[in-house]
């Protein structure tokens, strides 16, 4: 498992629906704040690149000191941001498949308004599980 | 002596016309979720679903009827049975069993334990007092009414809210005699 990962699903209109922390590193006050910043510096590079290729995995698009940025940019433009220090890319990629998966799911829940916060408990643990299993 | 009723709604189910489950599922769900925006307020939106149920149960129990063939039942609990066994499997594809009858015999649980309509479906926070498929009380409850049983149909179990099955509980009030529009020496 990665010491550090964050990761982050923004919505097609650039508001973030979905924060976990996901790495096994104790927890430092200012570290979330320091990987949204990162994050959030990098969806101007995704903007650029998710129109000049038909991947869906955008495999380390920026990285800060140590920590890398890949993204997972959905059909809908719902673009899946993880924060990581490892280099396991097919573990990545898997991981975002598996999100995918779950993030369909969500959305075909009539009761879920797309692009709005997902707040299901049930969507939390099984994304932190993949982390685990994953990176 | 009439040919017994159908024990299981399987040959039906096979004959019957059907629609895609997702289909379905999603058009149910929309139907939720606009009823949600327009009444605003949960307990309004379980009163319609509940109306809108009646409204198809008062008509389907007819197609039912022509379709399945049963003669009529004895008494309530073969009513229940067939409700659960051929009723549901025509109309829904699951079938349902039926427990926790009361002494008289007027009161009876069915449990699903396999629901179409819920597919991918949770309840957010704002929806807690939501009883998503308020809709099947509904028809059960308009269904009986036209074969003149009054009935009180109410959720118990729902598996969204956290059990481990749905279980509706159906109260039989009375049964209406029928009555003739005439009378017989007219």
């Amino acid at each position: 498992m990665a010491t550090t990962a964050c990761f982050i699903i923004v919505s097609r209109n650039d508001i973030p629906i979905y924060e976990a922390e996901v790495g096994s590193a104790a927890k430092r006050e200012d570290a979330a704040q320091l990987h949204q910043f990162i994050l959030h510096a990098a969806l101007d590079i995704v903007q650029d690149l998710a129109w000049t290729t038909s991947a869906m995995f955008l495999k380390a698009i920026d990285r800060f000191n140590d920590l890398v940025v890949s993204v997972y940019v959905t059909a809908g433009h719902t673009r899946f941001m993880l924060l990581h220090d490892s280099r396991n890319d097919d573990g990545i990629k898997s991981f975002f498949q598996e999100v995918h998966e779950l993030y369909v799911k969500i959305l075909l829940n009539p009761l879920y308004l797309p692009g709005s916060r997902i707040t299901s408990s049930h969507f939390d643990t099984k994304v932190r599980a993949l982390a685990r299993k994953y990176l | 002596m009439a040919p017994a009723a159908p024990r299981s709604g399987d040959a039906i189910f096979a004959s019957v016309e059907r629609v895609n489950a997702e289909l379905f599922t999603l058009t149910y769900g929309a139907i939720v979720r606009q009823l949600l925006t327009d009444l605003e307020e949960v307990e309004e939106v379980n009163k319609q679903l509940d109306q809108m149920g009646y409204n198809i149960g008062i008509r389907l129990i007819d197609e039912f009827l022509a379709k399945s063939n049963v003669s009529r039942c004895v008494d309530f609990k073969e009513t229940a049975e067939v409700i659960a066994k051929v009723g549901f499997k025509m109309f829904l594809g699951v079938t349902a069993s039926v427990t926790n009858w009361d002494a008289d015999g007027t009161c009876c649980s069915i449990v699903l334990e396999d629901n179409p309509l819920v597919d991918f479906v949770e309840l957010p926070d704002t929806c807690q007092g939501l009883y998503y498929c308020n809709i099947l009380s509904g028809v059960i409850r308009g269904a009986l009414e036209m074969v003149s049983m009054k009935t009180e149909v109410t959720w118990i179990r729902d598996v969204l809210r956290g059990d481990d099955a749905y279980e509706l509980q159906v109260k039989l009030l009375k049964q209406v005699p029928e009555e003739y529009p005439y009378k017989d020496d007219e």
